[in-house]
């Protein structure tokens, strides 16, 4: 099933082209890298993927629906790019967090509170985050809180779940095992994932197709193929801010 | 109980005070968090023009102030997204606005009259019954109405780009967020006072945002704060013959010193000795 369907996507800013032309389909169980070099619009992809931005030209659909009469929300999960943007002084609770994304994405009284802090709870579990749930957001470490967005973003079961350079800042040891956890997720909950990344050494290891931009999407295909593609040695070749390692 | 506390215009007062003291301290912390502190310091001079316009025109203060200030709170928001101003701009030209068109008015009428003081300076204790019960309605509305949206509040002060994926009408809600802010420093206005309201709004959420590791924790400590504040700020206006407002204000701001001392207590405790 498509989960989510860019058509002749092109973004300008100021006048300067971001992308250009981008088609791209991601379908359920796909665990995507989308790679590239800075400023080659992996982020603005995504964006405009979630409807956070709205594309110069070209169309976006959402489980069959164009973007603008979607609204079954709950089924796409986001974490963006490691939260500069949060005050790390928040006076929020790790359940609280989490309990944001659930009860934001419900009618008033459609489950009892019992329900929804069990929710909570489960969301909590999957990332290995049960034992924090009164820890207030501030004071975990930044791999710990990328767990807690994490859980935020699954609380409400998506289908799908967009993970915007999830690990930057994180040490070696805390990724690997967020990593194990990601292709748990997608194995065993069939949850499609779509990571924005630099690591090369990720595709690698985890995903199971690769898009790669720079404005233009150079390639799309199974990261296999993309190993032995024109493209990825030249990626390699060019440096391209990418980090090349062995997990 | 105190014989005091017997009479009807006290009574009033510390109803009406309670009140607009919870709304205050609630709205006081989501603002607080989206860094719009100064917010309510604008809308109050706002009101400012809006009490001028009633007394002008003869029609009751704190109604032509609600019409006033929601409506420019509006045009704040509109006037932020069309035209991209920074920060606090839109405020400031509006609040700039508001205490000119007051003065104006003012002078037009019968200049600076007692009435015009009175809620430059606040004047608990001659709220009207009708004045009461408007604020005590508009209050609980507030209230309400932040706890239908309490959970996508949050959100969008939290991390407002996640809130927006998550599909939350942030656009909607900074709109309902600045008309519910307009209505409290009307009804706050009435408390401590065009000068002081922002006062209200801002204080007893930051002595409860010292202290708290949890949003709920925030809310029940600012609250409390914001009520006792006004409680022993009427009292202690009964007692000594002095103006309610500024012992309001100035007992919230004892609270917010007192949590302040226990946060940085608690941190050179973490710390630990060296």
């Amino acid at each position: 099933m498509d989960l989510i369907v860019l058509r002749d996507i092109s973004f300008r800013y100021d006048g300067t082209p971001v992308l250009v032309d981008i088609d791209l389909t991601i379908r359920e169980g796909d665990f995507l890298a989308i790679i590239g070099p800075n400023g080659s619009g992996k982020t603005t992809l995504v964006k405009i993927a979630l409807g956070l931005l709205e594309p110069s030209s070209g169309s976006v659909e959402a489980f069959g629906k164009p973007l603008r009469e979607f609204s079954d929300w709950q089924k796409i999960g986001y974490v963006p790019q490691k939260a500069t943007h949060i005050d790390p002084f928040f006076p929020a609770s790790v359940e609280e967090v989490v309990g944001m994304a659930l009860l934001s994405n419900r009618k008033p009284r459609a489950r009892s509170a019992r329900e929804g802090r069990g929710e909570i709870l489960r969301a909590l579990d999957e990332v290995g985050m049960a034992d924090y749930g009164n820890s207030a957001i501030g004071r975990l470490s930044g791999g710990q809180q990328q767990r807690v967005f994490i859980a935020r973003a699954l609380v409400t079961s998506p289908k799908i779940l967009f993970l915007d350079e999830p690990t930057t800042g994180v040490d070696a040891e805390t990724q690997a095992s967020f990593y194990d956890m990601l292709d748990r997720l997608n194995s065993r909950e069939g949850l499609a994932i779509v990571l924005v990344t630099h690591d090369i050494g990720i595709v690698n290891k985890h995903v199971t197709s690769v898009a790669c931009l720079n404005q233009r999407l150079a390639y799309h295909g199974s990261h296999e193929d993309f190993c032995q593609s024109e493209v990825f040695r030249d990626m390699v070749s060019r440096g391209d801010h990418l980090i090349l390692h062995e997990h | 109980m105190p014989a005091f506390l017997t009479y009807d215009f006290i009574q009033r007062a510390f109803l009406a005070g309670v009140f607009i003291a919870v709304a205050c301290a609630v709205l006081g912390l989501f603002l607080i968090l989206r860094k719009d502190a100064m917010i309510g310091h604008g809308l109050a001079h706002i009101a400012f023009a809006g009490v001028a316009l009633g007394l002008f025109l003869n029609v009751l203060p704190l109604v032509a102030a609600l019409a006033v200030t929601v409506a420019a709170a509006m045009a704040i928001i509109k006037l932020k997204d069309r035209t991209r101003l920074y920060g606090d701009t839109a405020i400031g030209i509006f609040s700039s606005l508001g205490l000119a068109v007051g003065i104006l008015l003012a002078s037009m009428a019968r200049g600076f009259n007692v009435e015009l003081m009175s809620y430059l300076f606040g004047d608990i204790l001659a709220i009207e019954p009708l004045e009461v019960g408007l604020a005590v309605i508009l209050a609980a509305a507030v209230l309400l109405a932040v706890k239908m949206n309490y959970a996508k509040l949050l959100f969008m002060t939290f991390d407002r780009e996640s809130a927006r994926a998550a599909g939350v009408k942030v656009g909607r809600l900074d709109m309902l967020l600045m008309v519910l802010t307009a209505v409290t420093v009307v009804l706050g206005m009435k408390v401590v006072g065009i000068l002081l309201v922002a006062a209200l709004i801002v204080i007893p959420a930051a002595a409860g945002l010292q202290v708290a590791a949890s949003f709920r924790t925030a809310v029940r400590v600012s609250t409390a704060v914001a009520v006792v504040s006004v409680g022993a700020g009427l009292g202690l206006s009964l007692v000594l013959n002095i103006p309610a407002s500024a012992a309001i204000v100035i007992f919230c701001f004892l609270a917010f010193g007192i949590f302040s001392l226990l946060k940085k207590g608690r941190g050179s405790a973490m710390r630990g000795p060296g």
